[in-house]
């Protein structure tokens, strides 16, 4: 069906895109030579680096701003109820097609925001959204669709749980325990964690 | 009629055409069918989206393997054998995931497919990373499954694995079980209302989607005689076969072949032609293909056929 094809369409513009930044690029590993932030500080005998410090702050800001206009704006109220029930938004007076393209574009815009946010502690080549891809789907589908604190909930259980997998039982198999946590979840909760539909 | 026509000229193809590459490329093409197909008889039939279904690729390709490393066996009691344990491992795999819908279904898939991927990576029975190879058997023989001296060998049989893959949709299609599939498909609620048993019949379109598939897995081992991991259980194939199907058209008898004749030339022509720069200027235009394709026509190939015997008529 509609869902199928639109799977496909952005299944197409992510070869596409990727290949692009391969014509352009190059394959080469690239790193900011020079990043505006670098260091590190100690936390209560913890060392964190400034950059991850960052990064971390940045994604909680964009996830207030998306708490925040979905929650308190006219829009992002209509974007929500496009998502509930396309044709009662219709209904109601609301430009369905907009809130569409405007649901899109602020997702690739966060998304945009956390690739920048990676640059300054991680290594920038065409494939480097492959990985966080999967992980960022798995962790909207652990929290519950349609949700932004449970998104944020999802990505900082895949997150913890990553990190201890890989140091409590193997590195190799840290992305078992992720999948597993998720299957686990799942079964128990069909809906996500904190998911209405 | 016009299908036996078809079949006699896919029948002669080799007969008339003797270059590798043709030849290759139409295996290719049989191969991928035959994958749709049984990714469609589960996810256009039933609705059942799964975007997993490289781990039963991968057991059929690994099973058939092992037994030949280890206790010499013929592939074809392999490629049962291997469709037998794909068919356990899709039963064990359903029971848990088809309590789920929509996207946490397919999630839930996708984390099934990693995690066996994975668990390949590491497991040294299996070769772990490095692979397997298998053993080059001299002469050519059928019961071997091997052929180095021409390719038709390996075209017949592939040929043969479409044909199968094609009788059995044909024949789940006009059964009860492929009513029930659609009713599913349609309204699982709806159909449990009407007494149909939705668990049990998901898992039976599971259970011929895995032997399939699994069958599909044996061949490829064996047409290429290395497998690893990254090869027969990574997540891109998973995609690539729904990809064919849904280029064809999901839920129809033809549209996974269409699908497949369409998909295979593209990538295999753009690479030829283009893939030498290592620019990846044949997966650009791969790319911005099936974005076109999908945006224009979202019904598949079988929706443009169809529209065309429309106009005509």
């Amino acid at each position: 069906g509609p869902m199928l094809a639109q799977i496909f369409a952005t299944f197409g513009l992510a070869v596409f895109l990727r290949s692009a930044a391969q014509a352009l690029f190059g394959v080469d590993f690239h790193l900011v030579k020079n990043p505006l932030v670098h260091g590190r500080v100690e936390v209560a005998g913890v060392f964190i680096g400034v950059p991850q410090l960052v990064a971390s702050a940045g994604a909680l800001l964009a996830f207030a701003f998306l708490y925040w206009f979905t929650t308190r704006t006219e829009t992002g109220l209509a974007l929500q109820a496009t998502a509930q029930d396309r044709q009662a938004a219709a209904l109601m007076g609301i430009d369905t097609n907009r809130m569409f393209a405007l649901g899109w574009g602020l997702g690739a815009a966060c998304v945009g925001a956390a690739g920048a946010l990676l640059t300054t502690f991680f290594y920038v080549f065409p494939d480097v959204g492959g990985s966080f891809a999967l992980l960022a789907y798995v962790a909207v589908a652990l929290g519950g669709f349609g949700n932004v604190p449970a998104t944020l909930a999802g990505g900082v259980a895949v997150g913890v749980v990553e990190v201890l997998g890989g140091l409590l039982i193997d590195p190799t198999l840290k992305y078992v325990v992720v999948f597993a946590l998720y299957l686990a979840v799942v079964l128990w909760r069909p809906q996500g964690l904190f998911g209405r539909f | 009629m016009a299908r036996w026509l078809v079949l006699a000229a896919l029948l002669a193809f080799p007969l008339v055409v003797t270059l590798p590459f043709p030849r290759h490329i139409m295996i290719i093409i049989f191969l991928y069918a035959t994958l749709a197909q049984a990714w469609n008889l589960l996810a256009g039939y039933c609705g059942q989206i799964s975007l997993g279904h490289a781990v039963f690729f991968g057991t059929g390709a690994y099973t058939s393997s092992v037994l030949v490393r280890d206790l010499a066996l013929s592939p074809w009691l392999g490629m049962v054998a291997g469709a037998l344990v794909a068919v356990a491992l899709s039963q064990v795999i359903g029971y848990p995931v088809f309590r789920l819908h929509g996207h946490y279904f397919a999630i839930a898939t996708i984390a099934v497919g990693e995690i066996v991927h994975i668990v390949a990576l590491n497991w040294d029975y299996l070769g772990a990373a490095r692979g397997l190879y298998l053993p080059i058997k001299r002469p050519d023989s059928f019961v071997n499954l091997q052929f180095h001296q021409s390719k038709a060998g390996y075209y017949y049989i592939a040929l043969g694995l479409l044909l199968l893959a094609l009788a059995v949709t044909r024949h789940l299609e006009r059964s009860r079980a492929g009513y029930y599939f659609r009713a599913v498909r349609e309204d699982p609620s709806a159909a449990a209302s009407l007494g149909v048993p939705v668990t049990r019949y998901k898992q039976w379109a599971m259970a011929w989607s895995a032997a399939l598939t699994a069958l599909g897995g044996t061949f490829y081992a064996q047409y290429v005689l290395f497998i690893d991991p990254e090869s027969v259980f990574a997540l891109s194939l998973s995609i690539l076969i729904c990809l064919v199907a849904v280029l064809g058209g999901v839920g129809t008898l033809w549209g996974p072949l269409l699908g497949a004749a369409v998909l295979v030339p593209l990538s295999e022509g753009t690479r030829v032609w283009l893939g030498g720069t290592g620019k990846a200027i044949d997966l650009l235009i791969y790319g911005a293909l099936i974005v076109i394709i999908s945006v224009v026509q979202p019904a598949g190939v079988v929706g443009l056929v169809r529209r065309w015997r429309a106009r005509a008529a």
